[in-house]
């Protein structure tokens, strides 16, 4: 009698959940797929396709239900996707595939059957390989959530554009002065949020990125507003132009002239410059700084106690990691040839700081595999057109669910005595700014 | 070189840090009401009192956590005298050598057992790396550094026997170790006066009395000065040299534990006998004792 009670209560608890579900469903389908927008002659009309979310809502509740009763079983245990032991595993099989996936970036662009398209991609999946890599300096690494990154993105695009445009500055001249420029304002931006921690930090880093994208919109004598700057100049191989004349680069090498020379040129040039900021944030790791910043991190109060002097090594943070943001800007405007406000976006700082989180806060080849997955899967997804967004979505809740703290969430440590071992994700403190 | 303050009183030899009324108010509440003490080289110091006392308050003025509304805090490191209360909360561990602990003990706990002690020796390796811009570029005296802070954290992790445990992430460790590694870690900065926030605070009798012989080797051997906060009895009367007992922010005795443990204004701020009682309370006692 008493079983057959618990087993009713377990029938009215499953129902009740698939119920909610439902519900859940039906108010997320009415709009999304209930109303059409459709063009009539007399204008722009709804058009009601009830069937559908009928339908949507059926296939949630009866499934859920069915799952309900059968493989979920009341108060089973959160699962994760990755045991301890495979996480081992595979933080080993990641130190394999780096130098692999290194070297394939270098072979990339002289592999058969790769064409101007996988090398435009390559060079856009670099390009957020290398924003992840500086912006883990400030979040990863001393743990500051920052989201206005593409803020120093735009000084150093701006930067290395009007600076050519005016001064008649090359490239390679305008880069560290991009990089420069982008870490002076880091620093601007650092003093204000010193004492900010958290969601205050965040939010003060999010106008910052906006207040930056509405000045390069409205100061329009000097950027140009949203016409943005054109014309900015393309880099040259050391001098040489890339141009079909006698003095160009192809004349020179006796090559016959190609457009892919240059894409192949960039694509070598942000890969360079994606291994630098690699190498100096794996160094920086290693030095007092870095195990400052993860310190800061970690507890901020004993850093204080210790005789690290937190300001600074805050504003350093912000610092390296815009100037990383104005290499990779002016690289960006130097691609693009113009550049406007269109391109620096909140959207990109999220981007960015998605790249950073699913990869594994800290973590370098996290970040690298999470940008080819977010950028280099969202130009595959183009087929599927509207679904992109959804499929997208879907992936990033279900990379959450399963690993909350990122692709790689352990913490390989800087110094070891007698053997290095990887700590638990569960034990590194997030950052509270 | 930094140069201590030269407007900062002298003081005696003996005296390490001189404490003049020490005032600490918090809007309309005095925590620290016109204390006054010293701490002297070479010895241990317990700070004790009841809950609420402001036994912590005084240790986070001393450390520059918060700063006194009124006082002055000198500490004189031989050549040269600091005015604590006029340097900021880094530089108090810097430059004057204070070091400390905390009641909730505060390791970083995703890093592993010895990058806790490495980072408590961040300023001298800062400077070896060149401000990190040498370090970057590999040079190589940032590498002989490193070594020689790696062999000092070495021999701390020997003291406190956790030399196996090295490369463990310290949140790892059992809470009576992590007690011993925050020590350790405070110790790594080259301090002259050692402040512990309630050292022994649970910890089991074995671990105390482990604690107890760490302290006096660091008296000893390394000739830092302690100056603890504990409720412990055990711990207190055993190993300190100076006892300064505080009640309701104010100093009701400061001299030897056998001094202090007689003191009747002591029993009755731990027996929580109210102001007007405390006569009588003395009066019994020595009824008692006769």
């Amino acid at each position: 009698m008493s079983a057959r009670a618990a087993g009713g209560a377990a029938f009215a608890e499953a129902l009740r959940d698939a119920g909610v579900a439902g519900l859940i469903t039906l108010g997320l389908a009415a709009p999304m797929l209930g109303l059409v927008t459709v063009t009539k002659p007399e204008g722009l009309k709804l058009d009601p396709h009830w069937p559908r979310v009928a339908v949507a809502v059926a296939i949630v509740f009866v499934g859920r239900l069915i799952l309900n009763l059968t493989i979920w079983k009341p108060g089973r245990p959160p699962k994760t996707l990755v045991k301890p032991k495979l996480e081992a595993r595979l933080s080993k099989l990641a130190k394999l595939l780096a130098p692999a996936a290194i070297l394939f970036a270098i072979a990339l662009p002289f592999l058969p059957g790769v064409e101007r398209y996988a090398v435009d991609l390559g060079i856009l999946v670099l390009t957020y390989v290398m924003l992840g890599w500086g912006l883990n300096i400030v979040v990863g690494l001393a743990g500051l959530l920052d989201l206005g990154y593409v803020a120093f993105y735009a000084v150093g695009a701006y930067s290395y554009a009007l600076l050519a445009q005016h001064f008649g500055l090359g490239f390679w001249a305008c880069l560290p002065l991009a990089g420069i420029l982008a870490a002076f304002w880091g620093v601007l931006l650092g003093f204000p949020v010193l004492r900010l921690r958290g969601d205050y930090l965040a939010i003060v880093t999010l106008a910052f990125g906006e207040i930056i994208r509405l000045v390069l919109l409205n100061w329009y004598w000097v950027t140009g507003g949203p016409n943005g700057i054109t014309g900015i100049p393309r880099p040259s191989f050391f001098g040489l132009e890339f141009k079909a004349g006698p003095d160009g680069f192809a004349a020179t090498f006796g090559l016959p002239f190609s457009g892919l020379h240059r894409i192949i040129f960039l694509y070598y040039l942000i890969l360079a410059l994606a291994l630098i900021t690699n190498y100096v944030v794996i160094r920086l790791r290693r030095l007092p700084i870095g195990r400052a910043w993860e310190a800061l991190r970690e507890d901020e109060i004993a850093c204080r106690s210790l005789g690290i002097n937190t300001v600074n090594t805050k504003l350093t943070a912000f610092a390296l990691g815009a100037m990383f943001a104005g290499f990779a800007g002016s690289f960006f405007a130097t691609r693009q040839g113009f550049i406007s406000p269109e391109s620096f976006v909140f959207m990109e700082s999220a981007l960015i700081l998605a790249i950073v989180v699913l990869g594994g806060m800290g973590s370098q080849f996290g970040v690298a595999v999470a940008a080819l997955v977010m950028i280099g899967g969202f130009e595959l997804f183009r087929e599927f057109k509207d679904y992109r967004l959804i499929v997208f979505g879907a992936v990033m809740v279900l990379i959450m669910v399963w690993r909350p703290r990122g692709l790689v969430s352990t913490r390989s440590p800087t110094v070891f005595l007698k053997e290095k071992k990887a700590i638990s994700g569960s034990l590194v403190q997030e950052g509270q700014g | 070189m930094s140069r201590g303050h030269p407007d900062a009183p002298t003081l005696p030899d003996d005296v390490l840090l001189r404490v003049e009324r020490l005032t600490m108010r918090f809007g309309g509440l005095v925590a620290v009401n016109a204390v006054s003490f010293d701490v002297r080289r070479g010895e241990i110091t317990a700070l004790i009192g009841p809950n609420g006392a402001g036994k912590t308050t005084v240790f986070n003025c001393i450390t520059g956590f918060y700063k006194p509304t009124v006082g002055r805090l000198t500490l004189n490191r031989g050549d040269q005298s600091f005015l604590l209360e006029r340097l900021r909360d880094h530089e108090i561990s810097r430059r004057a050598g204070i070091a400390r602990t905390f009641q909730n003990i505060r390791l970083f706990g995703g890093m592993t057992v010895l990058e806790n002690l490495l980072v408590a020796q961040h300023a001298p390796l800062m400077k070896a790396s060149g401000m990190t811009v040498l370090g970057v570029l590999r040079f190589p005296g940032f590498a002989k550094a490193e070594r020689a802070a790696i062999e000092k954290a070495k021999g701390w992790l020997e003291r406190i026997g956790l030399i196996d445990r090295a490369d463990d992430p310290a949140a790892d460790l059992p809470y009576g170790d992590q007690r011993r590694l925050e020590i350790a870690r405070a110790m790594c900065t080259d301090p002259v006066v050692l402040c512990l926030d309630e050292p022994a605070a649970g910890l089991n009798p074995s671990e105390s009395a482990d604690l107890n012989a760490l302290l006096r080797s660091i008296r000893a051997e390394d000739g830092v000065a302690v100056l603890l906060i504990e409720h412990d009895m055990s711990v207190v009367m055993e190993i300190s040299d100076h006892v300064v007992v505080l009640d309701y922010g104010r100093l009701i005795c400061d001299g030897t534990p056998a001094l202090v443990r007689e003191d009747p204004k002591v029993i009755a701020a731990y027996l929580g006998v109210d102001d007007e009682e405390v006569e009588q309370v003395e009066r019994e006692i020595e009824e008692r004792a006769s």
